[in-house]
C-alpha cells in the first residue's frame, strides 16, 4: 500500500518526466521543421516568382514567348480578325467550354496570355499554324483556336491561361 | 592524493599555462599590418546585436556613390536591400533602383535590359583583366562576403574571451581602421627601411602598408539626407567609414539578427531543458548508490 | 552476444515479427536491459554525444548536399547561396562547419578518456582499434570536407596536404595525381572528394556499430577499472544511462549552439572567405584546429636522417603518430587497468595532455623561431609517451590497492 509520501512523490516524479518529455517534443518539432521547410523553394526562386512582362513592345498580329517561373509563356497581341474569330465559336463546339472573354483581361482583350505547354504532354505548339488559325502541337496532332481553345487533338483542356495583371496599360505582372 | 603531490601537480599546470600565455602574448601578425584595429562598439555586435537600418541605408549610400564604381558585389541582390533585418528599403524603391542599372541578358533585345529586384548587383568591370587594367595591375576585391574574409588576431587572453563574446567583428573593425589608415605621407610609425612603390598608398593597417587603392573618402563627398528626426549624420571621413564598414557586414551577414534573435529562444530553451533533464537524472537515480 | 535474453513478444505481432528479425529483442537487449557499471562518470557520456554528433552531420550533410554544386566555378557561390537564399540555410550551413569541430572536442575527450582510465587493455583492444579507425576516417572526412567551400584556406590547405603522398618513395609523384586526379589541386579533386566526403560518414556509422558490439561482448569499462563481478554492480541502460545521456547530449548542444547562432566563424578562418586562387598563397596556411597538433609533428621533422629526406620523415612521424595510438594496448601492459590507481601514470598522463593542447597550439603558428624547438620538444614527448614512459611505467610504477568490487568502491564513497 502506497504512504502518503511515496503517493505524491510518485505522482511529483511522474509529472517531471511528462513536463520533461512535452519540452523534449517540443524542441524535436522545432528542430524538424526547419530541416524540412529548407526542401521548399528558396529566395531566389521565390524572387522570380512573380515576373513583369512590357507588352507594348509587341506589334499587332506578332507573339513572344517569354519564362515564368521556369514555363514558357505565349504573349500574343491579337489582331481583330483573330478576337472576332474567337468569340464567333460556340461553346457547344468546345471541348473545354470558356468564352473568349473568360481568358483575356477586360478592356485588353487583344492580348492572349498563356503557358505553352500543350495540355496534353506538355509540347510546345507551333504558333499560326493548325486548323483553327491559333496554334498546332506538332506532337500529336492537338489543334487551339485564337484564343488557345482546344478544338481538335488529344489535348484535354485549353492552353493554360496563369494569373495576371495588368498593373498598366502596358505592363503586364504574371504571378 | 596527498596535499604535496597535488600542490607539485598543480604548480606544473600552473607553469605550462603561464608558459603559454608567455608566448602567446606576441601577435603573430605584428610584422605585417599594424597595430590592432581599434575596436568598434557596434550595433550588430553581442547576443542581442542588430543593424542600424539607417547606418545600413547610409552606408549603402556610400557603397553606390564611392565603392561601387571599382569594386563588386556580384552576391548581392537588390531585393536584399528590401529583406527584413537589412536596410530595408520598401520594395518599391527597389524596383526603382534596380531599374537604374543595365543587367546583362542574352535573351534581351541588344543583350541588356533594365534590372528587376531579382537580378544581382552589376559588376563595374566585363571580367577581371579589366578591373585590373583601370586599377593599376590591382584587383579591387568583391564587397560580398570580404567583411568576414578580413579579420583580426587577438594575442591571449583576448582571443579567449572573444569565443565567450562571441566576437565576430573584427572584419568590419579592420574595413573601418583602413578606410582611416591613411597618411598624405610615408609616417615615422612605418616600418625601419620601408619604401613606397610607385603607384601606391600608405596604409596603417593594410598588410605590407603599401596599397594600391588611393584614399576613396573625403569629408563632405557623400550627402546624407537628415532622417526623420532632422537630426543631420555628420558628413566626415570617420562617419562615411563607419557607416559603409557596418554595410559591409550586412552584406556577408544579411541573416545576422534573425540569427541571433533565434539564437537566443535556442539556448534559453536549452538551458531550461537542460535543467529538466538533470532533475528527471538525479530522481532516476535517486535510489541507486552511485 | 554474450547475455542471455529474457524478452518475451508481448502480443502475436511482436511474435510473428522476432519469428522473423529480432529488431525489438535486440533493441531490449542491447540499449534497454543491457547491465552497465552503475559507477560511470560523466567521461563516459561522450561515446552517446559522438553517436549524437554523426547524426547531426550526417543529417545537415545531406541537405547541405541537395544545394550544393561541387564545381570549382560555382562551389563557392553555392555555399554562399545556402548561407543567403536556402530556407532556414544559414542555420544548417553553421550547424555543419561547428558540428565539424565540435564533433572533434568529443572525439579528443572519448579518446583522452579511454586513454587514462586504461579503457583500450585487453579485452578491449579490438573496440580500442576501431575507435582509431574511426578517428582516422573522421579526420579523412574532415579533410575532405574542408575543401569543398573552395576558400583559400580549402585550396591550400589541400595542395599541403596531398603533397604528403608525393613523400613516398619512387611512387608518391603518381599516388598523389591518383588521389588529386590531376598535376595539382583542381575541379577533379573537389568532384572526388565530394563524393568520398559523402559516403565516409557512411562507413564510419558501419564502423561505429562494430566498435559498440565489440563493447557488448566485455561491456563497459568503469572509472576503477574493476570488471563487473556481480549484478550488484550494474543498472540496465535504461532509463539510468538513457537519461543520463541524453542529460548530457543537451549540454553538450549548449556551447554547440553558442557558436551556432553567436560565433559561427570564430573556429574557422577568414581566408575562407576568399575564393580559391591557385596563383596567390596565403600568409599562413592553417588547418582546421582539430588537425593542428598532427600537422605540428609533421612540420616539425625538419632535418634529414640519413636517406629519408626531411619531407618524407615528416609523414612518417605524422603516421606513426597514428601508429602509437593503433599499438597502445601492448605498449602499456600494467596490469592495473583504470589511471585512479597509478599515481605516477597520473603525472605523465596529465603532462601528455597539456603536450597535446601545446602541439594544437603550435600548429596555428609560424614555423620559425622557438615555436620549431618547441614543436619538436612536443613531439618527442608525444612518442616518448608511448614507446619509453607507458612500457616504463608498466614494470616499476608501484599501483594503489584497488577495491574488491565496483559496489565495494561505490559503497566506500558513499561512506566517506
Amino acid at each position: 500500500m502506497a504512504t502518503q509520501a511515496e503517493h505524491s512523490s510518485t505522482n511529483r516524479r511522474d509529472f517531471l518526466y511528462v513536463a520533461t518529455g512535452a519540452v523534449g517534443a517540443v524542441g524535436a518539432a522545432a528542430v524538424v521543421w526547419p530541416l524540412i521547410n529548407q526542401l521548399n523553394p528558396d529566395a531566389s526562386t521565390l524572387a522570380l516568382a512573380s515576373i513583369e512582362f512590357d507588352v507594348s513592345a509587341i506589334p499587332e498580329g506578332q507573339s513572344v514567348t517569354i519564362t515564368w517561373r521556369g514555363l514558357p509563356v505565349f504573349v500574343r497581341h491579337r489582331t481583330a480578325a483573330e478576337i472576332a474569330e474567337a468569340k464567333a465559336v460556340p461553346l457547344s463546339d468546345l471541348k473545354d467550354p470558356e468564352t473568349d472573354e473568360q481568358r483575356v483581361k477586360e478592356g485588353h482583350e487583344q492580348w492572349l496570355v498563356m503557358i505553352a505547354n500543350c495540355t496534353h504532354l506538355g509540347c510546345i505548339p507551333v504558333g499560326e499554324a493548325g486548323d483553327f488559325d491559333g496554334w498546332f502541337c506538332p506532337c500529336h496532332g492537338s489543334h487551339y483556336d485564337t484564343a488557345g481553345r482546344i478544338r481538335r487533338g488529344p489535348a484535354p483542356a485549353n492552353l493554360v491561361v496563369p494569373p495576371y495583371e495588368f498593373v498598366s496599360d502596358t505592363l503586364i505582372q504574371i504571378g | 592524493m596527498t596535499g604535496a603531490i597535488n600542490m607539485f601537480k598543480n604548480k606544473i599546470i600552473i607553469a605550462a599555462v603561464a608558459a603559454m600565455v608567455g608566448l602567446a602574448a606576441v601577435p603573430a601578425n605584428a610584422a605585417e599590418g599594424g597595430a590592432r584595429p581599434e575596436r568598434q562598439a557596434w550595433s550588430f555586435a553581442g547576443i542581442f546585436g542588430t543593424y542600424d537600418q539607417n547606418q545600413l541605408q547610409r552606408g549603402f549610400q556610400v557603397f553606390r556613390e564611392v565603392c561601387a564604381s571599382c569594386h563588386s558585389a556580384r552576391l548581392l541582390a537588390f531585393r536584399n536591400l528590401s529583406e527584413p533585418g537589412g536596410p530595408d528599403f520598401s520594395e518599391a524603391q527597389v524596383k526603382a533602383l534596380a531599374a537604374e542599372y543595365d543587367i546583362a541578358d542574352p535573351t534581351a533585345e541588344g543583350g541588356a535590359r533594365p534590372g528587376v529586384a531579382a537580378d544581382r548587383w552589376p559588376s563595374p568591370f566585363a571580367n577581371d583583366q579589366e578591373a585590373r587594367d583601370a586599377n593599376g595591375g590591382s584587383l579591387p576585391p568583391d564587397f560580398s562576403v570580404l567583411a568576414k574574409a578580413r579579420g583580426v588576431v587577438d594575442p591571449f587572453p583576448t582571443w579567449v574571451f572573444n569565443y565567450f563574446t562571441g566576437y565576430q567583428e573584427g572584419g568590419a573593425d579592420y574595413i573601418r581602421a583602413l578606410l582611416l589608415g591613411y597618411h598624405d605621407e610615408v609616417p615615422g610609425t612605418a616600418p625601419e627601411g620601408f619604401e613606397l612603390p610607385e603607384g601606391k598608398y600608405y596604409n596603417d593597417y593594410f598588410p605590407g602598408h603599401a596599397i594600391g587603392m588611393a584614399p576613396p573618402l573625403a569629408d563632405g563627398s557623400v550627402t546624407y539626407t537628415p532622417g526623420e528626426d532632422g537630426v543631420a549624420v555628420p558628413e566626415t571621413v570617420e562617419q562615411y567609414a563607419t557607416d559603409v564598414s557596418a554595410f559591409m557586414m550586412w552584406l556577408a551577414e544579411p541573416h545576422l539578427v534573425s540569427r541571433k534573435q533565434t539564437g537566443f529562444a535556442v539556448l534559453l530553451f536549452l538551458v531550461l531543458f537542460a535543467g529538466l533533464m538533470y532533475a528527471t537524472k538525479r530522481k532516476l537515480w535517486a535510489g541507486i548508490e552511485h | 552476444m554474450s547475455e542471455h535474453s529474457t524478452y518475451t513478444p508481448g502480443n502475436a505481432v511482436e511474435k510473428w515479427l522476432d519469428d522473423r528479425l529480432p529488431v525489438v529483442r535486440f533493441a531490449k537487449e542491447h540499449l534497454m536491459d543491457f547491465p552497465t557499471p552503475k559507477n560511470l562518470n560523466y567521461w563516459w557520456t561522450f561515446g552517446a554525444i559522438l553517436v549524437m554528433c554523426l547524426g547531426v552531420q550526417i543529417v545537415t550533410g545531406v541537405i547541405l548536399a541537395m544545394h550544393y554544386t561541387p564545381n570549382i566555378g560555382l562551389a563557392f557561390d553555392s555555399v554562399e547561396h545556402i548561407r543567403r537564399d536556402v530556407n532556414g540555410g544559414r542555420i544548417i550551413q553553421a550547424t555543419h562547419a561547428v558540428g565539424a569541430s565540435m564533433f572533434f572536442v568529443a572525439l579528443y575527450i572519448h579518446m583522452f578518456r579511454g586513454l587514462f582510465y586504461g579503457s583500450y587493455k585487453a579485452p578491449r583492444e579490438i573496440i580500442w582499434i576501431l575507435g582509431v579507425l574511426i578517428f582516422i576516417l573522421t579526420v579523412a572526412t574532415a579533410f575532405m570536407g574542408y575543401i569543398l567551400p573552395w576558400g583559400q584556406m580549402s585550396f591550400w590547405g589541400a595542395t599541403v596536404i596531398s603533397n604528403i603522398f608525393s613523400a613516398i618513395p619512387l611512387i608518391g609523384e603518381n599516388i598523389k595525381q591518383l588521389v588529386l586526379g590531376g598535376f595539382a589541386v583542381g575541379n577533379p579533386t573537389l568532384n572526388r572528394f565530394f563524393s568520398l566526403h559523402y559516403l565516409l560518414p557512411f562507413v564510419i556509422a558501419a564502423i561505429v556499430a562494430l566498435h559498440i558490439w565489440a563493447l557488448h561482448v566485455p561491456g563497459n569499462n568503469n572509472p576503477i577499472g574493476v570488471e563487473v563481478k556481480e549484478s550488484r554492480d550494474t543498472v540496465p541502460f535504461h532509463p539510468y544511462y538513457t537519461m543520463k545521456d541524453l542529460f548530457a547530449m543537451v549540454l553538450f548542444m549548449i556551447p554547440f549552439a553558442w557558436f551556432v547562432f553567436f560565433a559561427p566563424d570564430i573556429l574557422g578562418h577568414p581566408d575562407n572567405y576568399i575564393m580559391a586562387d591557385s596563383q596567390v598563397t596565403p600568409a599562413h596556411i592553417v588547418p582546421e584546429w582539430y588537425l593542428l597538433p598532427f600537422y605540428t609533428i609533421l612540420r616539425a621533422i625538419d632535418f634529414n636522417v640519413l636517406f629519408i629526406d626531411s619531407k618524407l620523415g615528416g609523414v612518417i612521424a605524422m603516421g606513426g603518430a597514428l601508429l602509437m595510438l593503433l599499438i597502445v594496448p601492448w605498449l602499456d601492459t600494467s596490469k592495473v587497468r583504470s589511471g585512479t590507481f597509478r599515481p605516477m601514470f597520473k603525472w605523465f598522463y596529465a603532462l601528455f595532455a597539456i603536450n597535446f593542447v601545446g602541439l594544437t597550439y603550435l600548429g596555428a603558428q609560424p614555423a620559425e623561431g622557438i615555436y620549431t624547438v618547441l614543436a619538436k620538444v612536443c613531439t618527442a614527448y608525444y612518442f616518448l609517451y608511448f614507446l619509453v614512459i607507458l612500457p616504463v611505467l608498466s614494470r616499476i610504477e608501484v599501483t594503489k590497492p584497488l577495491p574488491t568490487s565496483i559496489s565495494e568502491s561505490v559503497l566506500g564513497k558513499a561512506h566517506a
